[in-house]
Formats: C-alpha cells, structure tokens, sequence
C-alpha cells in the first residue's frame, strides 16, 4: 500500500501548519553540497554538511523534542536566503537562530561570531578576547567546531594566528570555498 | 524490561503510513481514506509527546486509523440512496454501492450492515461506532439483513 507523494506531501504540509513540530527540516542543494537544514518555531536551529537524516533525527528529538518532521515549508525561508548566498546577493542573513542548547561561554562566542562581517576573517584568539576569555583560543575552536548552524553563523571566517585555514567541520575545501565566495581570500591557482 | 525509546516521529511515520493506509482503504475505500490518512497523522503527532515507550507502536497507529474511521462511518451513514439487490452480493462491498444498499434500513441498522457485511468490523467495533453493546449491535445488523431479505422477495 504505497503512500502516493501527493498524500505524503500533504500531510507533512500540514503538520507544520497546525503547529504540531517540535523540528521540521529538509535537506537542501548548494554548491558546498547537500545540507540538512532543521528549524524550530524559535528558529533555525540546525544545518548540518554530510548529514546522515537518521543519526540527526535522534539527535534532534534529543535536543528539541521527538516531533521531528521533514517537513520543506518551514524550511523555505532559510532555502531562500542561502540561494542569495551563494549567488552573491545576499552578505547578511536575517534568520532567528534557536541556540537553546548552547550554553554559557559557546553562547557568548556564537554571539561574537555572528557579528564578524562578510568577506572579513577574524582568528580564534581575536574571538577568545571578544567573548571576555583571551586566553581561550582553542577553546573557541572547539565551539566553531560544535557551530549549530554553519554558514548563517560564519565559522569559517576564523583562521588561525598565522593566517592558516586550520580547520572546519565541513572540510578545508568548503571552508576555502565560502571564503573565496565572499572575496576573502584569492583562489587558489 | 528494557525500555524502548519513543523514536522521532519521521521514524514511526516511514514505518506506519503503508499500513494505515491500508487499514484505512480496507474500512473506508481509496477516496475517503487519503482525508483520514491526514487525520491519522495529526492526531498521532498530538498525542506522540505523551508517549512513555515505544514499544506497540504498529498496534497504536492502527487504533488510531481504526478509530478515525469509525469517526468517517459515524458521519457519512446518515445519507441515503436506493436499494440495489442483496442476493447477489457474497464480497466486501465498495464504499459507494454500501451506502446505497443500506440506505432505505432504518438509521441504527444501517450502520449496523453496513459495517458488519461491509467492512467486516467485530460487532464490539460496530457497537462503538453507533453507540450501543456488541450484543445490541449484532441484533441491529441481523435484523438489518432479515428486513432487507423481506425487501427483495417483496
């Protein structure tokens, strides 16, 4: 008894509507790949490089609660501005950010982070300091490594002191590749 | 016993929907069964906070289906149509040719037949659907049938 797409479509539709999600997401094509992209009625709480949709779902109803949905449409704001991303029309996003499950000094850090502005880098340290711990440099590259919601808040932005990429959750070359987007830095020849 | 936990609910959906479907094509026919198919889902996800375990989960969804249903029965065995002829039926009927069969009964034993001979439901399912005991149900259906049988040798 196959549950045509329409029928599927439907009720996935209307579960966001009536409000019923704790999570809906959808998974969404870019030119860094395919990204898992999760929002709550907060906000955009999620996205995710190489996602396994299982492994996410589990942790997601641990985090959020257990209704968790595919569901495209409260996706679709999100959708929207990533396009603009990375067609180059859009240096800022102005999306809510649910960072309930972000406590404390990676709170602090996320809040720092999200002001370093398009096209500009910043290092770990420079971040450690703003977020009132100097001294927490590799600290602060553990948050960037934890970052929720890669991209929107923009990890890959930090280097190290030296100026060398280091590291980043979804790969150098992405990393690389948002950078060269934004005019950061020059390709690669 | 080991506790089994509550799985996000895109899991217990991938995992029910095509029996529901089911269940609910088999009670309903296709048409009426995509609405309850919504149906079955939203009510699930209302009450899927509240679940402690999930152990059970296919017999839950099933009542759940079972129960929106009976709800679509309840509702649509009020309308009415002429009478084709009993005798030649010896198979669960189509949603549509049921409702007119039954139609001239008088209302407690149409729905009665008609969940009876119809959609093969137990007779404690048919007292719940129209609001009597599974023995007060079984009569309403069988004499149902007798009033019928007098119909046709009329």
């Amino acid at each position: 008894m196959t549950v045509s797409p329409k029928l599927d479509a439907r009720f996935r539709d209307a579960a966001a509507a009536e409000g019923l999600l704790d999570v809906a997401y959808d998974m969404i094509d870019t030119p860094v790949g395919r990204l898992l992209v999760a929002v709550t009625d907060q906000g955009l709480c999620e996205i995710q490089y190489d996602a396994d949709p299982a492994a996410e779902e589990e942790r997601l109803a641990r985090l959020f609660g257990v209704r968790v949905l595919r569901s495209p449409r409260p996706t679709d704001e999100a959708r929207r501005q990533l396009d603009e991303y990375f067609a180059g029309k859009r240096h800022d996003f102005e999306l809510p950010i649910d960072l309930r499950p972000t406590r404390d000094f990676a709170h602090a850090v996320l809040d720092q982070l999200a002001r370093v502005p398009y096209g500009e880098l910043t290092t770990y340290g420079a971040l450690a300091a703003k977020a009132g711990r100097p001294r927490a440099a590799r600290a602060v590259g553990t948050v960037m490594n934890r970052n929720p919601v890669p991209i929107v808040l923009p990890c890959h932005r930090v280097v190290g002191s030296t100026g060398a990429l280091t590291g980043y959750g979804g790969g150098l070359d992405r990393k690389r590749q948002l950078l060269e987007l934004e005019g950061a830095i020059s390709p690669l020849r | 016993m080991q506790v089994v936990r509550v799985p996000p609910f895109e899991r217990f959906y991938e995992e029910q929907r095509e029996p529901v479907l089911g269940q609910l094509r088999r009670m309903l026919g296709r048409d009426a069964a995509d609405d309850a198919f919504q149906e079955t889902f939203l009510r699930a996800l209302r009450a899927y906070p509240t679940l402690e375990h999930g152990r059970h989960l296919r017999a839950w969804a099933l009542t759940i289906a079972r129960n929106v249903a009976l709800d679509v029965l309840r509702r649509t065995i009020r309308t009415s149509a002429d009478v084709p002829d009993l005798a030649l039926i010896d198979e669960p009927l189509q949603y549509e040719e049921l409702k007119e069969l039954t139609s001239a009964l008088p209302q407690k034993e149409r729905a009665a037949v008609f969940l009876r001979y119809g959609y093969d439901l137990s007779y404690e399912d048919i007292g719940a659907a129209i609001g009597s005991s599974p023995e007060a149900a079984r009569q309403a259906a069988s004499s149902g049938v007798r009033r019928l049988r007098r119909k046709e040798s009329t």
